[in-house]
């Protein structure tokens, strides 16, 4: 590997950045574990996403624009968020004809595609089971790379999430929109992932698992992490 | 048996038509028996669908192929729409042009009188329904009968279609049970909700109706250019009756169904029952060229149907909508449908589909339709002919009016993020603002003002996570020393 793809630029994404700064931490911890300089950008804000698919298309490309000038001089780009690498690999082109999407990494698919690793050297001892977002899915094609690393973690037992594939009801704007038929997804998710038994729900972003999270202290179930916490972990 | 039976209350007339997507959505969440049904339903055709299509090695190729064939219709639409009419003509067909509904209905009206008929069986058909050809001919003193089980149930509940391919998704074996046994005229006495007693009703019941009518009236799931051939695609051979004994056969087809040559059906005939039914293979496919003296109907009669098509045709994006074969596999998997329903979207097209192309065929009505998606992606996944449905619906989403409210957090929002400066400066006051619930962690209720906005409607079923005291830049600031 090139000495320019040891270092990488850390896209944290905004959501994470209000609320959750122990998954972009956890980020930091395993990259730089596995010997990459990660390289934080602190002009960084938001990805453009929840104004693109929300109709606002020309903030989305000023912030898109943003993105570029910020993140434009690093060969690699790793983000804990499926949804915000997809946009980047999706929207862009559309929006500003940048390519830039191309160097952006879900951090499974840095991890298994660019690392060429699955045993990150993690111990998590608990029950687990694995919710894969839509985005991070369907758009980003992350097939299981995130389970994959998962089941390399030491201690940790996997327990299979039913109906893993329906959507959770988040969709941005849509669970505040259409927050009757968003919620009657939740339920379904939730009551899915108590009826696991699992100590924790594991996913590939944030947004979702805000979503999942907040039906799940209503009703009960596991606690909700962003996976890369668990991969973090050495405990 | 039949008067102790539940009276018939049309799914249709409980969901409020006209009313925004969320408000009809929400009156469908409210009724247990349909959640039932569709759950049930959809389930069933999902895990079909999932099996046949998985069986095949040459599945992505399929509907790379598929794809290109319909982008390359909608490139030459009008030379491929002429190609057809010169073709069909030979063959002895009369093709008639229909702008929009209002003509395609009167010309069908017009072909019925000079045939000296007052009735009209129907093939199951899509362009029909979009059309209201049924209501339509009611109004003219003409009555159209529908010959598909599920159509017949519909309209004998005095419904509306809840899906494109199964329009009576919405109702069990009893409630269907309940409808033959009050509305079907002839319905056996002691009918039982047996599935095949329910189908042998339906089909004594028809029988009569073949055999008298003069004229049917048919959809095509395929026209051929090159030959000038329709093509209808149906599983209980009521289809096939329809389209060989009336001596009168009127076709509505959208402009949209034109296929370069008969060598692409190829494609089309292994995607589609995979894609709807989840069979491997059709069970009555009729192709029918022109006529022919001796063999089915004597006088053919093609309808092309444009009623907002070309306009869609003119969105680059948009387009791909056009190459929807009606298959249904976007309904099936769609978790929005599966819990509303198909009345909720108050179009003859519901689901992913028709959230892209209702607002398309009727612009400036159905712009709640576009976000009644929580953009998943289960059914770019699915189509067959690789509809970017997603893609659609946010491209739609952008072209569409906005509201002051939402225009104006969007609008403070974007000036936030734009600024790195302000950016930081507003997350600390948010971690500073958010102390008093630190401990908690989260929060049921926003706190004034916010609890007044639209974001209230979050902490009705969840709750709002409560910005921790750590921070990330701090902390990277503080590592980088
Ligand atoms: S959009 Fe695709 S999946 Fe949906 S009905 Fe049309 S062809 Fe089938």
């Amino acid at each position: 590997m090139s000495p320019a793809m040891r270092r990488v630029g850390l896209f944290i994404t905004c959501v994470n950045d209000a609320l959750y700064p122990r998954t972009p931490k956890a980020v930091v911890a395993v990259l730089e574990r596995l010997g990459y300089e990660v390289d934080f950008p602190a002009a960084q804000t938001c990805c453009g996403q929840m104004h693109a698919n929300s109709g606002y298309k020309r903030d989305a490309a000023a912030l898109a624009e943003d993105f570029e000038r910020v993140f434009g001089g690093y060969d690699a780009i790793v983000t804990p968020s499926g949804s915000c690498a997809a946009m980047a690999r999706d929207q862009y082109p559309h929006l500003t004809g940048s390519d830039i999407g191309e160097r952006v990494h879900e951090l499974s698919e840095f991890l298994i595609d660019v690392a060429g690793v699955e045993d990150v050297g993690a111990r998590f001892p608990h029950t687990v089971t694995y919710h894969p977002t839509c985005h991070g899915t369907r758009a980003l094609g992350l097939g299981d790379k995130p389970l994959r690393l998962l089941r390399a973690v030491g201690g940790i037992e996997l327990v299979d999430l039913p109906a893993a594939d329906q959507c959770c009801g988040f969709g941005g704007t849509f669970a505040v929109k259409n927050g009757e038929v968003s919620s009657a997804m939740l339920v379904d998710k939730c009551r899915n992932a108590a009826d696991t038994g699992a100590e924790y729900l594991a996913a590939a972003d944030n947004s979702c698992l805000t979503h999942i999270g907040g039906g799940i202290t209503r009703s009960g179930g596991p606690t909700p992490i962003h996976y890369a916490e668990i991969l973090a972990s050495t405990a | 048996m039949s008067t102790d039976a539940a009276p018939i209350v049309p799914a249709a007339s409980l969901i409020p038509a006209g009313v925004p997507f969320p408000e009809a959505a929400k009156v469908a969440l409210g009724m247990p028996q349909l959640r039932r049904n569709l759950a049930h339903a959809t389930g069933t055709i999902r895990a079909k669908r999932a099996n046949v299509a998985g069986e095949l090695d040459d599945w992505e190729a399929l509907r790379d192929a598929a794809a290109a064939i319909k982008a390359d219709v909608q490139h030459r639409l009008p030379e491929l729409a002429l190609a057809f009419e010169r073709n069909a003509t030979a063959a002895g067909a009369t093709v008639h042009w229909a702008r929009d509904a209002a003509e395609a209905n009167a010309i069908a009206a017009r072909i019925v009188r000079e045939a000296g008929a007052e009735e009209v069986v129907k093939v199951k058909s899509m362009a029909t329904q979009e059309i209201e050809l049924n209501e339509h001919f009611e109004a003219e003193g003409l009555k159209a009968y529908e010959t598909d089980l599920a159509e017949l149930i519909v309209q004998l509940a005095e419904d509306k279609p809840s899906h494109i391919l199964v329009p009576a998704i919405h109702y069990n074996r009893t409630e269907i049970r309940d409808i033959f046994a009050q509305r079907m005229g002839d319905a056996p006495v002691g009918l039982t909700d047996d599935p095949a007693a329910l189908a042998e009703a339906a089909r004594l019941h028809l029988r009569r109706r073949f055999l008298s009518a003069k004229v049917a009236v048919s959809g095509a799931n395929f026209a051929v250019a090159e030959t000038g051939s329709l093509v209808v695609v149906e599983s209980e051979g009521n289809g096939r009756m329809c389209l060989t004994m009336p001596e009168t056969l009127i076709s509505v087809v959208g402009i949209e169904k034109l296929l370069p040559t008969f060598g692409d059906l190829e494609v089309f005939m292994q995607l589609l029952p995979r894609s709807s039914t989840g069979e491997r293979m059709n069970p009555y496919t009729s192709v029918w060229t022109g006529a022919r003296e001796g063999d089915g109907p004597r006088d053919v009669h093609v309808i092309l149907l444009d009623n907002g098509r070309t306009g869609v045709l003119a969105d680059e994006v948009g387009r791909q909508a056009l190459s929807c074969i009606r298959c249904s596999a976007c309904l099936n998997v769609c978790p929005v449908y599966e819990r509303t329903g198909g009345h909720a979207y108050g179009h003859v097209y519901p689901g992913p589909i028709g959230a892209i192309l209702a607002p398309q065929l009727e612009p400036g009505r159905h712009d709640d339709l576009p976000y009644a998606s929580s953009l998943c992606g289960a059914c770019y996944e699915v189509c067959p002919v690789k509809i970017n449905i997603p893609e659609v619906l946010v491209h739609l989403r952008q072209q569409g009016p906005h509201e002051p409210a939402e225009k104006a957090v969007m609008g403070a929002a974007k000036a936030v993020m734009a600024r790195p400066r302000l950016w930081r400066t507003a997350l600390r006051a948010a971690r500073l603002g958010s102390m008093p619930w630190r401990r908690k962690g989260y929060l049921r209720r926003l706190p004034w003002p916010l609890s007044k906005t639209a974001l209230a409607k979050w902490t009705a079923s969840r709750d709002v996570p409560v910005p921790p005291e750590e921070d990330f830049r701090t902390w990277w600031k503080e590592r980088q020393r």
